[in-house]
């Protein structure tokens, strides 16, 4: 195995891209991205269904072969050490491809073997990372009878069976409930205290608000942004307000609203939840002048919310369009 | 740090196995459907020995046995493409594209169960024959010889299933090429001796590899053994096992490399 100095950045990619089809038929799933992750770090990769999450996770994953550009995970290239890369990753992927016929146990000795876990330690190891998961309970039965909670903490597990230096988890709380969700979340944060180094691919905007290091959207198979969450949010700065108003209100009167609020601000596209939505230059101290000027304006308003900006704004901002998941993933945080 | 192919192909195999017994609607129809077939031959088609050319033999039960064996064997490999297809559908390859693992133990280990339940399914046929009044002419000897041209032969035919899938990648293309099992298997000699055998069979029969590896089966079974059906059942079981290991393992080869 060769050794690598720990300054060799976990994952870096150049110019990375993926093309799938031919001749006149050609599609771009993965635009010439740039990403570079450093040993340790959280790394959210952020974008909606069909952006390229998912075909640059398989190409880092060696799963799939870029069709341009370079990828380098633990300092070994993806497309001519493969086998280098495999031994040092561990890989949870979309929906959990588990055996249902298998019991948990069964799955996670037999992940030990794959990953050359000498024979006389795969009972240890496995029940330690059952335990660590909490699935004792279940580990001796079928994987078909799990709840999808209990399959992403064994996909989880079986990952980090081999103590990997870099962890892919791909939209790893898709579908789950919010307390299962909670639950990887605190995982996660306790593989970043241990050190490992962590590519989480959602379409949530919560989870890589909680968890991320560092952010990067992508949208149509490119980076449209990149930074911590805090330096995102920075970047678009003026809170929003996302007014309803009371029954009865058509497209016309939408409109005319529109106009009145224009002094106050940008007008945003409106999210599902709401009829319109403006930026305010001072957040709260605006409010009350804008139920004033609705009012006077003959407009009753039903309710209306202060939006701080969120990773959704970042979005909206580069790309014009909302994240799909923007509205499924308000959990509490724990931490 | 290797990570040994045999610890590995074991695992795999055992795993294989495992699943096999556990999805017992996979597993039935292999010994269902040709018990079926032998039974219907045999009660309706028994005075089949009386007539002029065909060898003699203590009873057409004892000659079908062989027909029904390399059917059972057929659809033991088709099976083992289901499954296999079934992983790729379900994203459990993916699991074992992205392990350090030598790439073949993928292959091997699913031959390693497919070797296993062709045994059983020799055994069971064998069981069934001395049940119902066959004689295994040659003896103990004569049975094992029939066990290991089986296993061999199954083997082979679960390598082809094997390199369908990895093709194919769907189950319900495998399942597609069930019904080619019996057409295959009918223009060989595994029912008919090729005396009896009207043209153009007769001389599609003489190229079928089916025909000798049926044929092989069946000396042990029918007469004391006879080296020259034996040797060419070994060779045609030894030639159908090479090439299913030589496709499976470039269709393995080409299924990672597309990806």
């Amino acid at each position: 195995m060769r050794n690598k100095i720990s300054a060799v950045p976990a994952i870096e990619t150049e110019g990375l891209e993926r093309t799938f089809g031919s001749r006149g038929r050609v599609l771009t799933a993965v635009d010439g991205i740039d990403i570079e992750v450093a040993p340790g770090e959280v790394y959210g990769f952020l974008g909606p269904n069909g952006a390229g999450k998912t075909t640059t996770v398989r190409m880092l994953v060696t799963l799939l072969r870029p069709t341009g550009g370079l990828a380098r995970v633990a300092g070994f290239d993806v497309a001519r050490e493969s086998g280098e890369v495999r031994r040092r990753i561990g890989v949870a992927l979309q929906e959990a491809a588990l055996d249902l016929l298998m019991t948990g146990r069964e799955l996670m000795e037999l992940q030990a073997t794959l990953h050359g876990i000498a024979p006389r330690d795969v009972h240890d190891r496995a029940t330690n990372l059952i335990e660590r998961v909490g699935l004792e309970q279940a580990q001796d039965r079928r994987v078909g009878t799990y709840s999808g909670g209990m399959r992403r903490r064994l996909d989880l597990a079986m990952a980090l069976i081999h103590q990997p230096e870099v962890l892919f988890l791909d939209e790893p709380t898709t579908g789950l409930d919010p307390t299962s969700r909670v639950t990887l979340w605190d995982e996660v944060r306790r593989l970043k205290h241990e050190g490992t180094t962590v590519f989480l691919t959602t379409q949530y905007l919560e989870e890589a608000d909680q968890l991320a290091d560092r952010v990067g959207i992508i949208s149509a198979g490119k980076i449209v942004a990149e930074g911590t969450p805090t330096q995102l949010k920075a970047e678009i700065g003026r809170p929003h307000l996302d007014i309803t108003l009371a029954d009865g209100a058509g497209e016309d009167d939408f409109a005319r609203a529109r106009e009145v609020l224009r002094r106050f601000g940008e007008d945003r596209p409106p999210t599902p939840d709401c009829h319109l939505s403006v930026t305010v230059e001072r957040g709260a101290a605006d409010i009350a002048q804008v139920v004033r000027v609705l009012d006077d304006a003959g407009f009753t308003v039903e309710s209306l919310d202060l939006v701080r900006p969120t990773l959704d704004d970042v979005f909206l901002a580069k790309t014009g369009g909302h994240l799909e998941g923007a509205d499924e993933a308000a959990v509490e945080p724990t931490a | 740090m290797s990570i040994s192919l045999w610890r590995v192909s074991y695992a795999l195999a055992r795993r294989a196995l495992r699943n096999s017994l556990r999805r017992p609607q996979f597993l039935a129809p292999l010994v269902i459907f040709p018990s079926l077939f032998l039974a219907v031959n045999v009660g309706g088609l028994h005075r089949s020995t009386d007539l002029p050319g065909f060898p003699a033999v203590h009873g057409f039960l004892d000659f079908q046995l062989a027909a029904a064996l390399t059917q059972s064997l057929l659809l033991g490999g088709i099976a083992q493409g289901i499954a296999a297809a079934l992983e790729i559908e379900l994203g459990f390859f993916d699991r074992l594209a992205v392990a350090p693992i030598p790439r073949v133990a993928i292959v091997f280990g699913r031959l390693g169960a497919t070797a296993v339940i062709s045994a059983f399914q020799v055994a069971y046929f064998l069981i069934l024959g001395l049940v119902f009044g066959a004689h295994v002419a040659s003896g103990p000897g004569g049975a094992l010889l029939t066990l290991v041209l089986g296993v061999l032969a199954g083997i082979g035919f679960g390598a082809i299933g094997q390199a369908l899938a990895l093709r194919a990648r769907s189950a319900a293309t495998l399942q597609g090429i069930f019904p080619l099992v019996f057409v295959i298997l009918f223009i060989s000699t595994a029912f008919f001796p090729r005396r009896l055998l009207e043209s153009p069979i007769d001389t599609i029969a003489r190229y079928n590899p089916l025909s000798y590896l049926a044929d092989g089966i069946r000396n042990p079974i029918i007469a004391t053994v006879d080296a020259k059906p034996v040797l060419e059942g070994l060779l045609a079981g030894g030639a159908i096992t090479l090439f299913g290991v030589t496709v499976a393992v470039l269709a393995l080869r080409g299924r990672l490399r597309e990806a």
